[in-house]
């Protein structure tokens, strides 16, 4: 027998740190939609900015509302700097080696996290209200509910931003067409450097989030590859993909993990990509490229 | 000094060492790999195995990843159905250790053509993907299937040549070196063949080569089996090597190690593989000879692992800014350089 009250709440769950998923996707899609990228060091960016959040809040004991904002604007400015020095040298090269010089700086990032705050677990501080979340009879986590809610508006204030700011027009003519965008006046590197940035900063965000509902930790960087997951199953190049996409795969693995045991889950969603990429070799959403000779 | 090749005959164009010294040097080398176990120490024989296993490996990525251009993350995985099919059959049976590893690499030739399957649909980073979810899905395999002795692995007796347990460094070398070396020259002739030239024009641009008429789903398959075949080799020589496969002897870190290594040696190119293989191995230990030196060594150690970490990927990351044909092409310019002096190049 089915216990649909239980099944119900575990989808819940689910879909909830789908949301989180979703927003780290987000900053994936941006950098791959305007400079072509496949940054595979999502995960390490997400976890560099939950140990920057860390040294502000519980090192240096600032207050929160002043050590979330910096957390986000130093991983900002890394993200400037990957680009600056590792991205833009690469114009031109084959996404391969761009993708491996990602490859590489994840391996620097969890180089320098354990170098600098040794590779144990630590906690953040808590900042999210901890009274449970009742919907219905299901139970949630208020971690998880909080974490999905800041998701969702991160998510719907990057998409309405990019919608009417003239950066986020710049971003999308550039993804559209690059040429096209440099010849009617806009600074494309400037537009690269501007992706990067914002994209370092939604990791943090994230980071931040993810990291005070598990913990941080110099391993914080599997969580990318959920991430990557997400982004192929919705389609790189596609924010409804990435929306869409984090929600399946909460979804799966939250289901996988409850009714599979823990070990299904990275098994669970795998195999997810690997059906869906049999069937839309694109994903879900992403642009079908047509090639010519 | 020796300016330009001259050749005079068909036969002489399509030699595979096409020049004397080369022949010269490549006799040099062989003799040197021979002498070598008689002089070096324990220590030394154990690296040079690990890096003749290392090349192996590379140099099967290498066909696929640098001549065909099919990007994979799961050569790991390919080692390690290798790794257990070798242990699985000395341990059950006992079958002779060429036997053995030649099953190894058959079985991964088969898990690679599987895995190879989507890659006529699926192309550039989608592949690396899809094969990063190979690894994981292997992994998973080994961890929880009861032929493979789910996570504490197999253990597995050493080999045995003409009555002789293959058990130290010095005597494993005479299996790993020459099976290596053998890989190696298969590996240089396949691109003189019909097969690798067809993998280089699906590399340059895979609708031309379709085009002109090279089946791509078969070469692209075949490219997966052959590097799945060199992984599955290399798995087997690190089972009797290390004598024990555990699900977590292959990690996609290991994957990423091969990539590596032929992003840093020079893809597309057989003496890449090997400069590649050589230099990623041997960058860790040199790290902690170094550490070892210094003065208090002991108080620094604690910083080595991430120190590796910090220096492997920065290492991927300068080669690709500053030198993204790798070492291969430092060789060939040192290497000109000395063909045109006292010229300047």
């Amino acid at each position: 027998m089915m216990d649909w009250a239980y099944l119900f709440e575990i989808s819940l769950t689910g879909l909830a740190s789908g949301g989180l998923y979703a927003l780290a996707a987000l900053a994936f899609v941006m950098v791959y939609k305007a400079t072509r990228v496949v940054n595979i060091a999502i995960g390490e960016m997400l976890m560099a900015g939950g140990y920057l959040f860390f040294t502000f809040a519980a090192m240096w004991a600032l207050p929160l509302w002043l050590a979330i904002p910096a957390a986000v604007l130093a991983c900002g400015l890394l993200g400037a700097v990957i680009e600056r020095t590792m991205i833009r040298p690469l114009l031109g090269e084959p996404p391969i080696s761009v993708f491996m010089v990602t490859v590489g700086l994840s391996s620097v990032l969890i180089g320098l996290v354990e170098m600098i705050w040794t590779a144990d677990q630590r906690r953040l501080p808590e900042f999210m209200p901890n009274q449970p979340i009742m919907v219905g009879d299901a139970f949630l986590a208020p971690k998880v509910f909080w974490g999905a809610v800041i998701a969702a508006v991160f998510i719907a204030c990057v998409l309405l931003v990019f919608r009417f700011w003239r950066g986020g027009v710049a971003l999308r003519a550039t993804a559209s067409d690059q040429a096209a965008a440099y010849s009617v006046g806009i600074n494309v590197p400037r537009v690269f450097s501007l992706a990067w940035v914002v994209s370092a900063m939604l990791a943090a965000i994230s980071g931040i989030i993810v990291g005070s509902i598990g913990g941080i930790s110099s391993s914080m960087g599997v969580f990318g590859l959920s991430v990557l997951v997400v982004v192929i199953v919705g389609g790189l190049d596609s924010v409804l993909g990435a929306l869409v996409g984090g929600l399946i795969i909460g979804l799966v693995e939250a289901l996988a993990g409850v009714y599979l045991g823990g070990e299904y889950k990275l098994l669970a969603t795998f195999v997810v990509l690997v059906i869906i990429l049999m069937i839309r070799p694109y994903g879900l959403f992403g642009t079908h490229e047509i090639e010519r000779l | 000094m020796r300016i330009g090749t001259l050749k005079e005959s068909y036969t002489a164009d399509a030699a595979l060492f096409d020049s004397r010294t080369q022949k010269i040097w490549l006799a040099i080398a062989s003799m040197l790999l021979m002498l070598f176990p008689f002089v070096a120490s324990d220590y030394w024989l154990y690296l040079a195995c690990l890096v003749a296993i290392h090349v192996a490996s590379t140099t099967g990525l290498n066909i696929l990843t640098g001549y065909t251009g099919l990007v994979s993350l799961g050569q790991a995985a390919f080692m390690g159905l290798g790794a257990y099919t070798v242990a699985i059959l000395q341990t059950r049976w006992g079958t002779p250790f060429a036997l053995n590893l030649l099953a190894g690499g058959l079985v991964a030739m088969v898990g690679g053509i599987i895995v190879g399957i989507p890659s006529l649909r699926v192309k550039g980073l989608y592949l690396a993907i899809a094969t990063i979810a190979a690894s994981f899905i292997a992994h998973f395999l080994f961890a929880n299937l009861k032929i493979t002795g789910g996570t504490a692995g197999i253990s597995l007796p050493p080999a045995r040549m003409l009555g002789i347990d293959l058990d130290t460094s010095f005597r494993l070398y005479w299996l790993i070196v020459p099976v290596t070396v053998l890989m190696l020259l298969a590996a240089a002739n396949l691109f003189r063949t019909r097969i690798g030239r067809a993998f280089i024009a699906i590399r340059d641009r895979d609708i031309s080569a379709e085009v002109l008429g090279i089946p791509l789903l078969r070469y692209k398959l075949l490219s997966f089996g052959l590097s799945s075949f060199y992984a599955g080799v290399a798995g087997g020589l690190w089972a009797y090597f290390f004598r024990v496969v555990t699900p977590e002897s292959f990690p996609l870190t290991m994957s990423i190690f091969f990539l590596a290594a032929i992003i840093v040696g020079g893809m597309g190119s057989i003496l890449g593989g090997i400069l590649g293989a050589v230099f990623m191995t041997m960058v860790p230990e040199l790290l902690k000879l170094i550490v070892d030196l210094l003065p208090g060594g002991a108080e620094l150690t604690v910083f080595l692992s991430p120190v590796r970490l910090i220096i492997f990927g920065g290492l991927i990351i300068a080669f690709l800014v500053f030198e993204p044909l790798g070492l291969a092409e430092m060789w060939r310019r040192v290497r000109r350089f000395f063909h045109l002096w006292p010229f300047r190049n």
